[in-house]
């Protein structure tokens, strides 16, 4: 089987004249977990959205598990999205006023799922990230660190084949920070490919692989 | 790879959770669309109720009750009716009965203390001994009065003018007061009346003894076939001075100004639900810039670009559902009151009740598809960067 990522001559132009992400080749295979560092501004969260399919190429080919994304419609990006790549964001964006199990289970609402079945899945992946004890808590009663375990219990829940976490312990202290790294490198070793941008050198030197950026390129 | 459907029962859900994260601006928008469809549904249960009284009453009363007074000479003099008109009339075939009042001209008195001439605008007529049951009048309390002896009945109006007399003043002469009526719905002019003995007014007043209104009840298949002759048959020599209407028409009437007015609440209504619509379409707009970031979100869990548009049509269906639901229902509510009091049945018509939900459901698809497709155009990336 091929890789689970594979950029090849990928490029992002904005209207504007602004380059994010310039001719950069990378393949990540199955099961790696792969630290994305670079300056603010280097093309990190572009290149991110490139391979979640939040977003196309101006240049290049993107062929995540297997698909190349040129040749999929919108509809089946989402398709792609919903049942193969799971995301995490440093800002949490859990729904207020909603548990965490109906947080994580309405990350699986449009993998045609049926409710029931969301739920119980949802207790799991809760269980999984250490919060079998805040099933019932609402955004507003956990800390920070909980609450990204909440949204990394939501990209997981449906066991994609890629995580890709866009600086997820950027909004955390670093004890909280420390303990969301930890709980990646678990999901890595239960066999999920996780991506993660960070600014944090000490946490991305402690990951197997790095790649770092400038400039919308990848350095070799 | 296919996107997999979003369930009804989820779709509901969702629409239910954008409602119920802003509780209050979903119950004010709501509530425009609720006032417009209250209105529409009350402006016609109103009417509808007010309808289905007279129809009862109506047909209480019956339509074929017809009546016949003196017009004008042609020389634009008061017209008078023969003597004999009465029993002419009684011969025509379908005829049922044939009665008549006639105007005396003494006036009526509630004391022999009254200055002459204060006589509180009451008619004094004379009335045929069947009276009553030709025109279905109804003697509040008492007996009818005594052609031959000075006796009175007083019409409605005329009862509570006089306030509780035992006898009134006419002509130099105290006459009792045997019965008091009830309103006549097809015979107004009688309220306002005091009616004595056709005999009593000949002998004590002076009375000439014409009729000036006599009503007749035919058989109903019939009514517009006497109506037609009853002119010649009233007065052969000069039809054209006799005037021949039927007062179930003119409450009929009635009802068809209340149309109008209907009509013009019911424009008023529709102003109401325009605004309320674009009530609800604000509050969408509004609330589709403020969850970019779960629009994003959404997106990035695997939502199709229609599935984000469907989310948000069904939240701007359920609003103003919600709001013709309860609008409906106020407009029920209110109908009901009001019929109540004017001890009318009350009525609102299904296609009312129909009408006003199917309308919201409308307005609810409108207002919410444009701020829904704005919703799904929205890029992942964009929509995520906040
Ligand atoms: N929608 C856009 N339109 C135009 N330019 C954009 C857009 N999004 C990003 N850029 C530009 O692309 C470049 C890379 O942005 P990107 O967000 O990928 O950087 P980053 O490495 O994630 O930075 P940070 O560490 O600060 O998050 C920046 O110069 C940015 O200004
Ligand atoms: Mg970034």
């Amino acid at each position: 089987m091929s890789a689970v990522i594979e950029l090849a001559g990928v490029t992002k132009a904005y209207p504007g004249g602004v380059t994010a992400v310039r001719s950069v080749d990378l393949t990540v295979e199955y099961g790696e977990l792969v630290a994305i560092v670079g300056p603010s501004g280097s093309g990190k969260s572009t290149m991110l959205h490139l391979i979640g399919t939040l977003d196309r190429p101006t240049h290049g080919t993107v062929r995540i598990d297997g698909h190349d994304v040129a040749t999929l419609s919108d509809r089946q990006l989402s398709a792609l999205r919903a049942r193969r790549i799971g995301f995490v964001f440093q800002q949490f964006h859990l729904a207020p006023g909603r548990d965490a199990v109906t947080n994580v289970a309405d990350g699986l609402l449009y993998t045609g799922v049926a409710r029931k079945e969301r739920e119980w899945r949802a207790e799991a992946a809760l269980v999984r990230v250490g919060l079998g004890d805040r099933l019932t808590h609402k955004p507003h009663q956990l800390s920070g660190g909980e609450r990204q375990r909440v949204a990394i219990a939501r990209a997981v829940a449906g066991d994609p084949a890629v995580l890709l976490a866009d600086e997820p312990t950027g909004n955390l202290d670093s004890v909280s920070g420390a303990g969301v790294v930890t709980l990646l490198r678990e999901l890595n070793e239960a066999g999920t490919t996780v991506l993660v941008i960070t600014h944090d050198h000490e946490i991305a030197e402690s990951l197997p692989r790095q790649v770092p950026m400038r400039d919308g390129q990848v350095m070799a | 790879m296919k996107p997999a459907r979003l369930r009804l029962s989820d779709l509901l859900r969702l629409g239910g959770y954008g409602l119920r994260s802003r509780p209050l601006r979903a119950v004010l928008s709501a509530l425009g669309i609720a006032i417009g469809i209250a209105a529409m549904t009350a402006v016609v249960g109103i009417s509808s109720s007010s309808r289905a009284d007279l129809d009862q009453r109506l047909a209480a009363l019956g339509t074929n009750l017809l009546t016949v007074t003196p017009g004008q000479t042609m020389f634009g003099e008061d017209a008078v009716l023969p003597d004999e008109s009465v029993s002419m009339i009684r011969r025509i075939g379908p005829v049922q009965s044939a009665t008549a009042t006639g105007k005396v001209s003494s006036a009526v008195y509630r004391t022999d203390r009254v200055p002459a001439g204060e006589t509180g605008g009451l008619a004094l007529l004379a009335a045929s001994p069947d009276l009553l049951s030709t025109v279905g009048g109804v003697l509040t309390r008492g007996t009818w009065i005594n052609q031959k002896y000075p006796t009175v009945v007083l019409g409605a109006t005329a009862a509570r003018r006089l306030g509780n007399v035992p006898s009134v003043y006419i002509d130099g002469r105290w006459w009792t007061v045997t019965g008091v009526l009830d309103p006549v719905p097809l015979a107004p002019e009688l309220d306002s009346a005091v009616l004595v003995g056709w005999e009593a007014a000949a002998t004590y007043l002076s009375f000439d003894g014409h009729p000036t209104t006599v009503y007749t009840r035919s058989v109903d298949a019939q009514v517009e076939a006497v109506r037609s002759v009853l002119a010649p048959t009233a007065n052969p020599s000069s039809p054209d001075e006799v005037k021949v209407s039927k007062p179930s028409d003119a409450l009929a009437a009635r009802r068809a100004a209340d149309d109008t007015f209907t009509a013009l609440l019911l424009g008023l209504g529709a102003v109401a639900l325009l605004v309320g619509g674009i009530g609800v379409a604000n509050t969408m707009v509004i609330s589709v810039l403020e969850r970019r970031a779960e629009i994003g979100l959404r997106r990035s869990l695997g939502a199709t670009r229609g599935q984000v548009r469907t989310q948000f049509v069904a939240e701007s269906l359920l609003l103003s559902l919600l709001g013709g639901a309860a609008g409906v229902l106020l407009g029920y509510v209110v109908t009901g009151l009001y019929a109540t009091t004017r001890t009318w049945p009350t009525v609102v018509p299904w296609w009312a009740l129909a009408g006003g939900v199917g309308a919201t459901v409308v307005i609810g698809a409108i207002a919410g598809l444009y701020p829904a497709i704005r919703a799904a155009r929205l890029a992942p990336t964009e929509a995520l960067s906040g």
